[in-house]
């Protein structure tokens, strides 16, 4: 099978993608492992999405169902239940029920998304129960496959799918005694904290850590303690919930298994390094969405997606795309994305502070902007006008502190 | 003859499969939910070479002899075994004396082909070693194995020769009638016999005392291992231990079947009563970070999948305790199987028909002409050419739909896993491997237990992780 442009995966980064592309009239074929497309978004059945891009707010399902009524507005080839075993130069080997595939494309956009990081990564001690699950899998159990996944929870880990979960959990009977969180501020965004425990009276432990699981056969407690800022258990601070469940929210990571070991990773987020136009090291390879960062909302995803669909489609229709250059992570940066800047685009930053910083200086090439307020938790997100940018072989971001 | 097998980790299934290709009668009892999960499970799957042991133990007879029975064995029973070679490395002329030390007894253990590699050569095999080693004894013939493959595959083949196999099914109890074994007696029911087989592994020494036999006391010696992500296996390509001490072999780097490296294991001695702790501690899992970082600087931790503990049957006379009971008749003792009972399992197999029932005991063996040695495994249809498992997934749609994403294990291998008698999530991952791959079963534990609740005709309630109440989920959100 030949194609033009192959979108691998079909979430809110995928779908977009698949759209931009097929508007340049070129052949696109869009792949979903799973069933059905809507990726992470078909289980988030809370609300929050769309506020940027359909300028209205969405639940998840909503928002994958809008961008799937776009898609089947377009001659688009999707093929659902289809895994990508390999991807080797323009080829790609898929798995389905159909066979063993091999799909010839002129560019690829890499769109496979996050994952979550699993329990064993940690590194806690203690026993191996069943009962613990990450904030993802229990979001599945209960609002795709009707299943409660216990009775009393404690949650490790306050990003927003851990905070989205306390509430579920609660609204549908399941006790929450506590969400713990390492730093000494929340993983969350704020409006996250407020709705999901300010408003059920679920206490957050800050700089405080799981140190200890215990259950035989079921998850029975779990032993939390402080920590101190090396981040290492303070001995004497251990408390001990009695839960037959504990709910890991402790990140996300980029998928990228598949290209890893022939593009270019950055190192900033673990995801797929690209361009602000959404090409990697490879010049046929696209990537968008979270398997390039880790983005706080899914507008962005599909907003980038788009513009990795268009700019892969422009590819593979044989345009000459501009040299791009590189992007350097400066001082107090500790996510940056895109990692090169190519003029056939505008340019949108998007960076992660390490630490919190009341008040700061953005600079990169010519351009500056003050920021307040800034937290690891909330990405900045910054259009740099093309003129700041004009005359530089080599961009670096930095945040100074003011 | 009624033959009870006590204990369904590798070395009671390769012996229950020895003894039906005699014609016994045989019973498999086992008080997990699954077959090897007891120490088969949670050790490092080292086929070792056998420069380790002793001249003149069962220990250092039975190794050299397993390992190279482990090449027939493979092929019959249909199970991987990747002969990868192993380094001990040595960091100074004291530790290069061990060395010498253990290829002479590799010699006299008839251990082919050791020899001591200089630095430089060392470091161009491994190139990611300490670069402060000064030489490594290399042994080509060590490798690797899932253990518990094994133990099921044995367990297969048994019951395709008429083996009977019990799971859940915990001994409490053994009628002896003047001086004779007679029954088996569990927490489910009785079960008659004629020779009775203790290979209980940890709880070996409570099985014989229920006989009123001899043994030896076991005591569990905890090992705590980290695993590593797959995209670390360029990075080790052959088993390496430190130079070992008096008390253990160290902590070893090695890279699994499938690209997984596992670190470890710890060396804790714990008391007779505590056969069940299995946990893991902070000081185990940061010693094991600490020795290999001294052996391989560079193995990135940030890609840890996940941590686990195992405990081995150790007891003071650290030799394997393989006797028939003088005291009771019919009763046979294949305890105290400590390292390397791996490597030795199927020459200790052998060794217990042949040498204590047979020349011992005096019972005359007849091959049982309609035994078959083989047993085909489940085929992982992604190892295979894509012409080849296109052809499969023309006869059959659900070879070629893929429930978990990372190992790419189709719904086919996982019907196949139930069918062979998996009947919880880890039946499913150590039989297939789904649900053991980068993601820890986050995308694909509910798409497997869609597959276990349909075949097994259950709600998604009754699924158990491991053996035990280990219930996955409760009841449902609304009706």
């Amino acid at each position: 099978m030949r194609t033009d442009v192959l979108v691998i995966g079909g979430g809110a980064a995928g779908m977009g993608a698949a759209i931009a592309a097929a508007k340049e009239g070129v052949k696109v074929t869009l792949l979903e492992r799973e069933e059905k497309t809507g990726g992470i978004l078909n289980q988030c059945i809370h609300n929050g999405f769309g506020l940027h891009y359909f300028k209205e707010e969405l639940t998840g399902p909503e928002y994958a169902e809008r961008l799937k009524k776009i898609l089947g507005e377009y001659d688009i080839d999707v093929v659902t239940d289809s895994v990508v075993k390999v991807i080797k130069n323009k080829k790609v080997v898929t798995v389905s029920c159909d066979g063993v595939k091999e799909i010839e494309t002129s560019s690829i956009v890499f769109a496979t998304g996050a994952r979550e990081k699993p329990f064993g990564a940690l590194m806690i001690p203690g026993d191996r129960p069943s009962g613990i699950f990450t904030a993802g899998v229990v979001q599945k159990f209960i609002n795709i496959e009707n299943r409660l996944p216990g009775k009393r929870a404690l949650i490790l880990g306050s990003g927003d799918i851990g905070l989205i979960m306390a509430r579920r959990l609660t609204l549908e009977g399941v006790e929450v005694v506590g969400v713990v969180e390492r730093m000494p501020y929340p993983g969350g965004l704020a409006r996250n904290i407020r709705q999901c425990l300010e408003d059920f009276d679920i206490p957050l432990y800050l700089s405080s850590t799981v140190v200890e699981v215990r259950g035989k056969e079921r998850l029975e407690k779990v032993v939390v303690a402080k920590v101190d800022e090396a981040f290492n258990p303070i001995p004497g601070t251990e408390k001990t919930f009695k839960v037959d469940t504990l709910v890991l929210s402790a990140g996300l990571l980029p998928m990228v298994s598949l290209v890893s070991d022939f593009a270019t990773l950055n190192g900033t987020s673990g995801g797929l390094a690209t361009s602000n136009i959404g090409q990697s090291s490879v010049e046929w390879l696209f990537g968008a969405g979270n398997s390039t960062v880790v983005y706080d909302l899914v507008d962005y995803v599909t907003i980038e997606g788009e513009r990795a669909g268009k700019f892969a489609a422009l590819y593979a229709k044989g345009e000459k795309l501009s040299e791009k250059i590189p992007i350097e992570p400066g001082e107090n940066v500790r996510v940056l994305h895109p990692r090169w800047y190519s003029k056939d685009d505008g340019l949108t930053i998007y960076t992660r502070v390490s630490k919190p910083i009341e008040k700061a200086k953005l600079v990169i090439g010519n351009y500056e902007r003050t920021l307040t307020n800034l937290m690891p938790s909330e990405m900045v997100v910054l259009k740099v006008p093309a003129r700041y940018l004009e005359g530089f072989n080599k961009l670096e971001v930095s945040i100074k502190e003011v | 003859m009624k033959g009870v097998v006590i204990g369904a980790g590798i070395v009671g299934s390769l012996i229950a499969r020895e003894l039906t290709r005699y014609g016994f009668d045989v019973s498999i009892i086992e008080k997990e939910a699954d077959i090897g999960w007891g120490v088969t499970k949670a050790n490092s799957g080292i086929v070792h070479a056998g420069y380790d042991d002793e001249p003149g133990t069962l220990r250092a007879a039975l190794c050299a002899k397993g390992n190279a029975m482990y090449e027939k064995l493979s092929k019959e029973l249909d199970f991987k075994v990747k002969r990868t070679g192993s380094f001990v490395v040595a960091f100074n002329d004291e530790e290069l004396e061990i060395l010498k030390e253990l290829i002479k007894r590799g010699e006299t253990n008839g251990v082919p082909d050791l020899k001591i590699l200089d630095r430089d050569d060392a470091l161009s095999m491994e190139p990611h070693l300490n670069p402060e080693i000064k030489y490594a004894l290399y042994a080509p013939t060590a490798g690797v194995i899932f253990p518990w493959d094994v133990a099921i595959a044995a367990v297969e083949n048994a019951t395709a020769n008429g083996a009977k196999l019990f799971l859940n099914e915990k001994v409490v109890d053994i009628e002896v009638k003047d001086g004779r074994v007679k029954k088996v007696i569990t927490d489910k029911g009785e079960h008659e016999a004629d020779l009775v087989i203790n290979a209980a592994g940890l709880y070996g020494d409570e099985i014989a005392r229920m006989a009123g036999a001899e043994h030896v006391p076991i005591h569990p010696r905890k090992g705590e291992y980290i695993i590593l992500d797959n995209k670390v296996s360029k990075m080790v390509k052959r088993v390496i231990f430190p130079t070992p001490s008096k008390k253990s072999k160290g902590i070893l780097v090695v890279p699994t079947l499938t690209g997984e490296v596992l670190l470890g294991p710890t060396a804790q001695d714990l008391p007779p009563e505590m056969k069940d702790n299995l946990s893991t501690t902070a000081e185990g899992l940061n010693f094991v970070k600490e020795k290999v970082i001294k052996l391989m600087p560079n193995l990135p931790f940030n890609k840890t999948l996940k941590t686990f503990a195992g405990l081995r049957p150790e007891s003071p006379q650290k030799d394997f305790f393989i006797k028939k009971s003088d005291k009771v008749w019919g009763f046979v003792n294949v305890i105290a199987i400590r390292s390397p009972g791996l490597t030795a399992a199927p020459a200790i197999a052998k060794y217990v028909v042949e040498k204590v029932i047979e020349e011992d005991m005096g019972i005359t063996l007849e091959k049982n002409e309609s035994f078959n040695p083989i047993r085909k495994g489940i085929t992982h249809f992604a190892d295979l050419p894509p012409e080849e498992w296109n052809e499969i997934i023309k006869k059959d749609p659900k070879a070629g739909k893929i429930i978990c994403f990372c190992n790419k294990v189709t719904e086919r291998e996982v019907i196949e896993a139930i069918k062979r008698g998996a009947r919880t999530l880890d039946g499913i991952k150590f039989r297939t491997r789904a649900m053991a791959g980068r993601c820890q079963a986050n995308f694909c534990t509910t798409r497997v237990m869609r597959v276990l609740a349909r075949e097994l005709g259950v709600d998604m309630s009754e699924i158990m992780l491991k053996s035990g109440n280990s219930w996955v989920v409760d009841g449902k959100v609304r009706r």
